[in-house]
């Protein structure tokens, strides 16, 4: 079991590929109170029902689920599993639970209560968005269609031991065993809250909430009989939702706010940055992250491979990085650099306009055509859009920029034949968890090109779904870095029919008071946005 | 005839006629003035590291965060928000006139109605009706100016239906009422040249709000659509630099106000002389 | 009176079921699915069913709203669809800061407008007048972000006089309340201005004048009663606009108001909630309209008389 373990690891590392973070060598202090800003108020700290990138990581910290990540990396690591076991047929997995974990309202969590957290999560009442994460457990379309209300694939023998039968082969699933949904949460707490869970949340994580006051702050507070001595670092974080982000940053330069959650804004990045502090506040990392352009395959004249190509050749990616400030880098394929199965040696399509309009011209469109490109509302995404437009207009393609509220963007996304083209900032795909088949199933596979999907290319090529299927079948973990492979391979052969303009990588850049210690990674971490539990205070 | 000349007689009414005649000249003639097309990024409109230039001698009024000249886009941008200001204000005025008007004087069904459907319009929160219409119309520029007129209507029309109550009540009216003078003449010849000040207070005022609320619409991403330029969103395009880059928010905001203050100033001038109490008595 | 009351109760009862049926029809005829907003990205269709079915989004339009009305009417404002929690409970939790802002703001634009109106028009075409109009034209005319981060710069930033941001003590309330009076105490002052000029130059206070009253008894006894009609109906305006959120002031000074509520959820069509604002809003108008619909025959006589 554990040379299995082990094995897992080595499968990770393949994806580290930078030196050991600075934080191993200085010893975090204790102590300490943070105060970090949202420009959104906390929608809710349930963990089956909480999906977007402010509550994320506050779910993360609240609670504990069976696999986790090593702060700072996309390391699968057992968290309140002790050990695990995978069966040769990648179809059974057995956990050993760590002993004496205490949830927060001091009841000790046992086996059922994975069992009844996933069930929850799957249950259509919870109105849970990631049922879909768990298809691969036996009993899973029962559940979810509302047959029952168990999962049969999931089996609690003892209180230390918990065991996954799975309908398929499913390479992803101590990933999803790692994501939020998965979290452990203690059923009588939810019972008593009554439909109030996410409001009055009880884990077994690093945090407590102290304090929610609506629209204003909440307080998470240590948790003493948190499982891992010496986690986390700091005792006290407040969250102050509401500001505005450049008034966030006027905070931070003040010395009032510690992290500024929402980033920096453009205008600004580079005063920050060009500033003689700037280099202790500017947190830059990777982030799993991919902006495209969706080139719908079933509106005229995109159902043209010719005219997908061209417009691709078309975009001038670097001059939309120095839009950005530098703080993205061109992008040649659906995978973000930091994920396995990045091909490093497929350059993409190289931005040529001489070459587009040849093509465009062989395609039938000597003289381009007009249409119509959807952006969502916010800075600096119509300013992209425009920087795209007027990069088309260079190849005779006139598109018309529609910069609309977010859900009307998707929601036209969604609908078929509607939007030719949609550049996809503010909506961009970061993914649930590192692994490539993410970067897949929704948004180029056939499941997706449904009505109200998000796979707005509405490109469906069964060939490639059957490979997708058969790479998420090996599941062995010695086959980590072929499978891999096989998964680059799908996503550089989607770029020959070019559904997707990959325009940029944006990296994420955080704001950080010089007071906060640790290796930057944990503020940018690739699973948790910001990592609470491994953040600590210098003085 | 006899208003443009009071109006040259008064030094400030003049310089706003002024600023109004030159800045309808300028979004007329701006594709002969612009040094630039307004929605050329130019290579050379941005730093090595993407930020906007200062004003040179290249980009008089420096570039925006595309790149753009600023000043070919304001000049542009005067066409589109003189039309949304005109257009939108205009029927707004005019509808909110209308209604007060007539909800202010019929009495029975009719008044009662007009008034509580004016009441009803006015407990929607002007925003939200905004948003939700921008969204179910596709955005251009003559949807938003619409979407202005009927967000902004209620107001006037609730005002107006103020003052033709307390104009009901008036010794004059009710004496002329009893002299049997019929509703018609009572309405346009008592009753409106009384509300003409108001209506001309809120038509100046209101090209100022009008060309506000159009940046907000921009703002909530339903305004005109860009690369358009429209005064609005060229300056909420920017106004997180005014510390990063002041000359955006600087200029676009000079000429609003500027603008604004003069429609003001006209309107100002014309409530003195067409105000019927005012009139003759110098 | 009291028939007069219960008529004026009626209507506003009427005008309150008219806004809940045009907003859950506009919002429903909105291009935006709030299932699928809940669902997220990796949401199977599947799942995103059964949202919608959990939802009762698959009900017909007008059974939807049958049951809308039904919570209504047990005092039940619905469940928010993002943060599943009462609509009710976070509109009571925002209430009372949107309310301070709100007084505060119109009492700073009320007092500012009435200062320089009746300097303005009591200086009919003078320099001063000259002046106070230019500063209202200036006030009316800035955009709300840029004053906002003005004051916001210079008093908190730079000066540190006040804080930055957030509530509790009343040094937050001025600076979101100053910027709210400088960007409406324009409309005020005009309005008084033009209202005092209208009753300065009716006849009895011309002879009210003419007998040697002096300025001060004019503007109080004559002038004034004229003027608040006008203010009032100016109050009953901003009400409604204040409680239908101030989204931008509210964003920069970070107010916990109901304007970044009914924002963050236009934003998630969390129909919930933006339901639960707008009648919220729409009581408040209509409430402030009442207000001035009494108030106003109290100050006039001759509407009184009738």
């Amino acid at each position: 079991m554990l040379n299995r373990w082990l094995r897992n690891t080595t499968m990770a590392t393949v994806l580290v590929l930078s030196p050991l973070p600075a934080w191993a060598q200085e010893t975090p202090k204790q102590g300490g109170d943070v105060l970090i800003t949202y420009k959104d108020d906390i929608a809710t700290l349930d963990p089956a029902v909480g999906y977007d990138w402010v509550n994320w990581s506050m779910i993360k910290s609240l609670y504990s689920r069976l696999m986790d990540y090593t702060p700072g990396t996309p390391d699968l690591v057992p968290s309140l599993a002790e050990t695990f076991d995978v069966s040769s047929d990648g179809l059974t997995y057995t956990f050993k639970l760590r002993k004496g974990v205490k949830f927060t309202n001091g009841r000790e969590l046992v086996a059922s209560d994975v069992k009844y957290s996933i069930e929850r999560a799957v249950n259509p009442k919870t109105q849970g968005p990631g049922a879909g994460f768990f298809s691969a457990i036996k009993g899973y379309e029962d559940l979810s269609g509302g047959k029952t209300t168990t999962l049969e694939g999931i089996e609690a023998p003892d209180a230390a031991t918990v065991v996954f039968h799975l309908s398929r082969p499913d390479a992803t699933f101590l990933h999803v065993l790692a994501i939020n949904f998965a979290s452990v949460v203690p059923q009588e707490a939810v019972e008593a809250a009554g439909g109030d869970f996410g409001k009055k949340p009880v884990g077994s994580g690093t945090f407590v909430l102290k304090e929610w006051t609506i629209g204003q702050r909440l307080v998470f507070a240590r948790n003493p009989d948190y499982f891992v001595k010496d986690m986390p670092h700091i005792d006290k974080f407040t969250v102050e939702v509401g500001q505005e982000p450049l008034v966030a940053l006027l905070r931070l330069q003040k010395g009032e706010v510690d992290i500024a959650g929402d980033g920096i804004p453009p205008a600004k990045f580079l005063e920050i940055k060009n500033s003689p502090a700037g280099a202790q506040m500017i947190v830059d990392g990777d982030q799993l992250h991919t902006g495209y352009v969706t080139l719908n395959t079933k509106v005229k004249p995109f159902d043209n491979v010719k005219v997908r190509q061209a417009v691709n050749m078309a975009v001038n990616k670097e001059r939309i990085t120095r839009i950005l400030n530098g703080r993205a880098t061109p992008a040649s394929q659906p995978l973000p650099p930091a994920m396995p199965g990045y091909d490093k040696s497929y350059a993409g399509y190289a931005y040529d306009v001489a070459k587009a309009k040849a093509l465009l011209a062989e395609a039938g469109f000597p003289s381009g055509f007009q249409t119509v490109l959807y952006s969502t509302n916010t800075d600096p995404q119509p300013r992209i859009a425009q920087a795209i437009q007027q990069d088309l207009a260079a190849i005779g393609v006139k598109a018309e920029v529609r910069a609309l509220a977010q859900s009307n963007v998707i929601a036209a996304g969604g609908t078929e034949g509607e939007a030719p083209m949609i550049w996809s900032g503010g909506m961009a795909w970061i993914a649930d968890f590192p692994d490539p088949s993410n970067f897949y199933g929704p948004i180029l596979g056939c499941s997706g090109a449904v009505s109200g999907g998000w796979n707005w290319s509405w490109y469906c090529n069964a060939d490639l779904d059957k490979r997708a299927v058969a790479a998420d079948s090996m599941s062995d973990p010695a086959k980590a870095a072929e499978r891999a492979a096989v998964w680059g391979k799908i996503f550089t052969d989607i770029m020959a029919d070019a559904p997707w303009i990959p325009v940029i990588n944006e990296r994420r850049v955080v704001a950080k008071s010089p007071r906060m210690g640790g290796s930057d990674k944990i503020y940018v971490d690739p699973t948790r946005v910001i990592n609470y539990d491994a953040i600590y205070v210098k003085q | 005839m006899r208003v443009l000349k009071s109006m040259l007689r008064q030094p400030s009414a003049m310089f706003g006629l002024i600023v109004v005649a030159l800045v309808v000249l300028l979004a007329l003639g701006a594709p002969l003035i612009a040094p630039y097309s307004p929605d050329d990024q130019m290579f050379d409109g941005l730093s090595l590291e993407g930020a906007p230039l200062p004003p040179s001698a290249q980009f008089l009024l420096g570039t925006d965060t595309l790149g753009r000249d600023l000043f070919s886009r304001l000049l542009f941008g005067a066409r589109t928000s003189l039309i949304i200001g005109l257009v939108a204000n205009g029927i707004a005025v005019g509808i909110g006139l209308m209604v007060g008007i007539l909800s202010g004087y019929l009495r029975g069904p009719i008044g009662g109605l007009l008034m509580r459907f004016t009441d009803l319009m006015m407990a929607f929160p002007a925003l939200l009706l905004a948003i939700v219409l921008a969204a179910l119309l596709h955005p251009s520029l003559w949807i938003v100016a619409m979407v202005i007129a009927l967000v902004n209507w209620v107001q006037v029309a609730r005002i107006v239906y103020t003052e033709t109550r307390g104009l009901v009540e008036r010794d004059f009216i009710l004496a002329e009422r009893s002299l049997g003078a019929g509703h018609l003449r009572i309405l346009f010849v008592h009753i409106l040249p009384h509300l003409m000040p108001t209506a001309i207070v809120w038509g100046t005022l209101g090209i100022a709000t009008t060309v506000l609320l159009e940046a907000t619409l921009s703002f909530l991403g339903i305004g005109v659509q860009p690369p358009q330029p429209s005064w609005g969103n060229i300056i909420f395009e920017s106004q997180s630099y005014f510390q990063a880059a002041p000359w955006l928010v600087f200029f676009p905001g000079a000429i609003i106000l500027l603008t604004a203050l003069s429609f003001n100033l006209v309107g100002d001038a014309l409530r003195d002389i067409l105000d019927p109490t005012q009139r003759g008595r110098g | 009176m009291a028939l007069l009351v219960l008529r004026r109760l009626v209507q506003t009862a009427l005008i309150l079921l008219g806004v809940a049926a045009i907003t859950f029809l506009l919002l429903y005829a909105l291009p935006a699915d709030p299932a699928r907003m809940i669902a997220g990205r990796s949401a199977t269709a599947q799942t995103v069913a059964n949202i919608r079915r959990e939802l009762g989004l698959d009900q017909p339009l007008l059974v939807q709203f049958w049951t809308y009305l039904q919570g209504i009417l047990q005092g039940n404002l619905g469940r928010s669809y993002a943060q599943k929690t009462d609509v009710g409970a976070l509109i009571l939790a925002r209430l009372p800061a949107t309310l301070i802002l709100m007084a505060a703001g119109i009492a700073v634009e009320v007092v500012l407008g009435l200062i320089f109106g009746i300097i303005a028009a009591l200086r009919r075409g003078g320099v001063v007048d000259r002046v106070v109009m230019m500063a209202s034209f200036v006030g009316v005319s800035a955009p709300q972000f840029v004053v906002a981060l003005l004051l916001l710069y210079v008093f908190a930033v730079t000066l540190g006089w006040f804080p930055m941001s957030g509530f509790g003590t009343a040094a937050h309330v001025v600076l979101p309340a100053a910027t709210l009076g400088i960007l409406g105490a324009g409309w005020y002052a005009r309005m008084v201005r033009s209202a005092m000029i209208d009753v300065l130059n009716q006849d009895y206070v011309r002879t009210a004048r003419a007998k040697g009253l002096s300025s001060v008894r004019i503007v109080l006894r004559h002038a004034l009663p004229n003027a608040l009609l006008p203010i009032i109906a100016m109050i009953g305006i901003d009400i409604g606009q204040f409680m239908g959120g101030v989204v931008v002031v509210e964003a920069v000074y970070g107010w916990p108001g109901i304007g970044q509520l009914a924002w963050q959820a236009i934003q998630q069509v969390d129909i919930p909630i933006i339901m639960g604002v707008t009648l919220v809003s729409a009581l408040a108008i209509v409430l402030g309209n009442l207000l001035a619909d009494i108030i106003a025959p109290l100050i006039d006589p001759r509407i009184r008389a009738r």
